[in-house]
């Protein structure tokens, strides 16, 4: 469906391109030893380079560099055989060197693209390069009234700046291509997605335009740590644009904020006081060469992406698109269903894990990892399920019981008595005793009220406490009827 | 006590070897020296307490037969390095106070070479200057006098200013210094000393203040070229702190003994016979030359065509690296800081106050020729013209094997001269500044004396990781200049 704004007069197209700045999974900062754990004392992970001490110099972090490369590598990008660190040079408290080593008219990686699934349809977004630079320092404002603080523990560490062509048109686009995005990072290995902590986060670029019109003036919305909010700030930021169109003003090019809170964009600085950033090349960093053979190297490493694996899942266990998608949106899952998925029936596995699997984790709001549900866990109780020891209904209605239990699952059913019964001379017992107890439904039944089947098959089951196996019941049921 | 106002490095190890006297002995001379000698202004900081420290350490090594090249041998240390616990100030009152908690690579390696620290040299700001009048610490006073006018005092030149005078003054047996566009050569020449900028690479950069990074080079200034060669020796290594550290191979410098002129061609550039090159220097000049002839040298000609674009081109890089190299000095983490309230204040005046007008000059410049908008017309040319420089060498370089020069235009002026002209100030720079840029090694050797008996310094330029050569080229000056 087409996205568009609906203003007073006019329907407006919405132009998106977007940069993800993702922090490189790696022990150590781009440019020194220093620890980038999260979440430790402030400014006790920094060495000389990251707080700006005279005379320290930065020496390039290999791992970093070939996390780059493996990216690009896995959004079909170009990568550069030699690129430059050139300093960005300006004044904040917490950016200890007085300029920032970033990558400015030499990325490491070039153009390429990634596919988006949007309510089935599919869509190529272009990227037009990767670079590597540092991240800043934090201020903290908060810690006394007087003066701020800085904690460095951040300063220096390595991000993947991923600039976007403006291919998206809707929020939800540009939700999917994060989504899609950060799926990529995570199977590749070189950022871990999180964007609570600030280890994903995009700048957005919103215009606005009238169809068939030249691409109109953008702002960009900096910093926007969430998917949600990323769809609120354009949706906001969009309307915004239009009214001021549409009254006959024009937009200013401009860096805007989003706060959450309020759910609204506002300006943080306009074009005149941007920033002349004097990029130069660092004379401290010669310049970064990949050879062919590297790349080769590191191209035979590439694991295998959400793309091929969605494709590989459908044929091999004759996945749905939609199935096959869902379980490869999150690397962890698609790793628990393989597992799970081995040696059983492909269609109850991806019915338990896209269902009740699923539900329960939004329940909680765990991801897999965090949930501690093991493949062997969910395993066991599927099978179960399809060896007749227990029916799905009952194991759906124990699941959340079972899950939280350290039971294995033949032990869990055996001591709750949750055992099906199968025995046909059991079944066909409890079925009589169940048509001798209600002799006018049987005689209803008799005369051609076939809906009563089923509140049999419900009285049968009731007296059985559930342990009736279905399939036997349903078939004995059925002989017994039709004498 | 013993007088030995003498010694040199060499004879110093000598002495030391053969227990003529004691390296305790030698710093309680020099630190004496130094007490009766402080009109000068050699030294920003003393180190008397670490160097008898020392120099206890290196006697009882010494009588253990365990004796490093440099043991017990009492040095002065440009205020650029960075010492370990000693206060290093680069010359400046925004570093006024400052106490590194670590060590420069060069200095280190010195003192693992057995080398004592009498105390930390006066400079330019930030190696900034010709004459070393920009120091926050006051001017340094060259001991050399004109002979006609025996109380004006002299420069000593600069950047490295401090250490040429100590030298010369006997104030220690050598000293360290920076070269970025002549900072070792041209006052090792005003003081009559030699002074050798290695190839750039060759001495790692990690510790020493940055001025200029694609330029900046450490190096020795010492009374002779066997005492340079052994300073050489101790200075040099591979450094994966720094990643312009070269990993070539770094050969016995002494072995420049085994050098001989015969048969080599020695390289005589035309365009250094530039406008306002004093007549006496030229003198000095000629008659090396025939020295050289007569050693079997051969004379060549050539042609640097792009010399006079040197000046121009180092005055525009150096300041542009130099304002991206200084933005960390901003009264944040460390140094001198002007609290104010607001940021933006506490900015201008900590760097306002902190900063000497030559620097802030230079910063401007820097910052001028980086903005947008004239980037391309002063940076990118500048770089480009640099190339250009940079191939005359390697031209000239495959007809000849060293190249000699005058070192400066003019012998040491007095105090206070060519003050108000910044450009005049610079044109003292006109002959070292295209090796500086070409990354090529230099020695400045004291050839020969003025009427006023003032030093007259010459230039040998070698090709790049020859030291050896451009050593027994200038071990040649020694032995044939007649004192």
């Amino acid at each position: 469906m087409e996205y568009y704004i609906q203003g007073e007069k006019n329907k407006w197209e919405v132009i998106l391109g977007l940069e993800v700045h993702a922090q490189i999974s790696s022990k150590s900062k781009l440019f020194s030893v220093a620890s980038t754990n999260w979440g430790g004392e402030p400014n006790s992970q920094v060495e000389l380079v990251d707080c700006g001490m005279p005379g320290a110099l930065p020496v390039i972090n290999e791992y970093c560099v070939e996390q780059a490369i493996l990216t690009g590598l896995s959004i079909n990008a170009k990568i550069n055989k030699m690129s430059i660190f050139d300093r960005k040079n300006y004044f904040y408290p917490d950016l200890p060197q007085g300029y920032q080593i970033s990558q400015f008219e030499h990325p490491i990686v070039g153009s390429g693209y990634i596919n988006i699934d949007c309510e089935g349809k599919k869509k190529k977004i272009g990227i037009t390069r990767l670079h590597l630079e540092q991240d800043a320092g934090k201020s903290l404002h908060d810690q006394n009234e007087e003066n701020s603080y800085i904690d460095l523990n951040r300063s220096g560490c390595a991000l993947m700046e991923i600039v976007s062509e403006p291919d998206m048109r809707s929020p939800l686009e540009a939700a999917e291509y994060v989504k899609k995005l950060r799926n990529i990072l995570k199977y590749v290995g070189s950022c871990d997605g999180n964007m609570e902590k600030g280890n994903l986060r995009a700048d957005v670029n919103v215009s606005v335009k009238l169809k068939g019109e030249e691409l109109g003036t953008r702002c960009e919305i900096k910093n926007v740590n969430s998917i949600k909010f990323i769809q609120q700030a354009i949706e906001y930021e969009a309307k915004r644009q239009v009214k001021i169109l549409e009254s006959g003003d024009e937009i200013f090019q401009e860096t805007r904020l989003f706060d959450p809170n309020v759910g609204e964009t506002r300006s943080m600085r306009g074009k005149e006081e941007s920033h002349d950033y004097r990029y130069f090349p660092d004379p401290d960093l010669p310049p970064l060469i990949v050879t062919e053979e590297k790349i080769n190297e590191l191209k035979k490493t590439l694991p295998e992406l959400p793309d091929q694996r969605k494709n590989r899942l459908m044929i091999e266990f004759n996945l749905s698109s939609y199935d096959a998608e869902v379980i490869v949106n999150d690397k962890d899952v698609a790793n628990f269903f393989e597992k799970t998925v081995e040696g059983r029936d492909s269609k109850i596995v991806t019915s338990w894990v896209t269902g009740e699997l699923f539900s329960f984790l939004k329940k909680t709001e765990k991801n897999i990892k965090a949930s501690g549900i093991s493949p062997l866990k969910l395993g066991e109780l599927i099978d179960l399920i399809i060896d007749g020891t227990i029916s799905n209904r009952q194991a759906k209605e124990v699941f959340e019981d079972y899950i939280k239990s350290t039971e294995s699952a033949k032990i869990f059913v055996e001591k709750r008595g949750l055992i099906q019964v199968s025995d046909e001379q059991e079944i066909e017992n409890l079925i009589n005793s169940v048509l001798q107890e209600n002799p006018k439904m049987l005689e209803q039944y008799r005369n051609g009220k076939d809906k009563l089947f089923g509140f049999f098959v419900g009285q049968v089951m009731k007296v059985s406490k559930g342990k009736a196996n279905p399939k036997v019941l349903n078939e004995l049921l059925k002989k017994i009827l039709s004498n | 006590m013993t007088d030995f106002s003498s010694l040199t490095i060499t004879s110093a190890i000598n002495g030391l070897k053969n227990k003529e006297f004691t390296s305790q002995e030698l710093v309680q001379f020099f630190i004496e020296k130094i007490k009766q000698n402080k009109h000068l202004n050699c030294f920003i900081t003393h180190t008397f307490e670490q160097a008898i420290d020392m120099a206890k350490i290196a006697d009882k090594r010494i009588s253990a037969k365990n004796h490093r090249m440099l043991e017990g041998i009492p040095i002065g240390m440009k205020d650029l390095f960075c010492t370990n616990g000693i206060k290093t100030t680069a010359g400046s009152k925004i570093l006024e106070n400052f106490i590194p908690f670590y060590e420069s690579t060069v200095s280190k390696n010195l003192w693992d070479s057995g080398a004592i620290m009498l105390g930390k040299t006066n400079m330019d700001e930030f190696a900034m200057g010709s004459a070393n009048t920009t120091s926050f610490f006051g001017n340094v006073i060259n001991p050399l006098k004109s002979f006609s006018n025996q109380k004006k005092d002299l420069v000593p030149g600069g950047s490295s200013g401090g250490s040429a005078s100590a030298v010369s003054s006997g104030l220690c047996l050598g000293a360290t210094g920076s070269d970025t566009g002549g900072s070792i050569r041209q006052p090792a020449s005003f003081c009559g000393l030699v002074g050798l900028k290695p190839t750039y690479g060759r001495c790692s950069r990690f510790g020493m203040i940055a001025f200029a990074s694609s330029l900046d080079q450490a190096g020795p200034i010492a009374q002779t070229v066997e005492d340079a060669a052994l300073m050489l020796q101790c200075m040099t290594s591979f450094d994966e702190k720094d990643s312009t550290s070269s990993r070539n191979e770094i050969p016995n410098y002494l072995d420049y003994k085994n050098y001989r002129l015969k048969g080599k061609k020695i390289g005589i550039p035309k365009e250094y016979l530039i406008e306002g090159l004093n007549n006496e220097i030229k003198e000095v000049w000629d008659n090396c030359i025939n020295w050289f002839k007569s050693e079997g040298a051969e004379i060549v000609d050539i042609s640097l065509p792009h010399t006079e674009s040197a000046l121009p081109t180092y005055y525009i890089i150096a300041p542009a690296e130099a304002s991206a190299n200084l933005a960390r000095y901003d009264g944040i983490r460390y140094g001198f800081r002007q609290k104010e309230k607001d940021l933006k204040d506490l900015y201008q005046k900590t760097r306002g106050l902190g900063f000497g007008k030559e620097v802030k000059r230079r910063l401007m410049i820097g910052t001028y020729v980086l903005s947008a908008g004239y980037y391309d017309a002063y940076y990118l040319k500048a770089l480009k013209v640099r190339k250009l420089i940079s191939k005359d060498f390697e031209e000239a370089f495959k007809i000849c094997d060293l190249i000699l020069t005058p070192t400066t235009p003019n012998v040491a002026f007095p105090i206070g001269e060519k003050q108000t002209d910044p450009i005049e100030m610079y044109l003292n720079d006109v002959l070292t500044v295209p090796a500086s840029l070409a990354g090529l090694p230099a020695i400045s050797v004291s050839s020969g004396f003025n009427k006023e008996k003032l030093p007259i310094g010459l230039q040998v330029i070698g090709k790049p990781f020859d030291e050896i050569s451009i050593l027994g080229a200038g071990n040649a000056i020694e032995k044939l200049r007649g004192f």
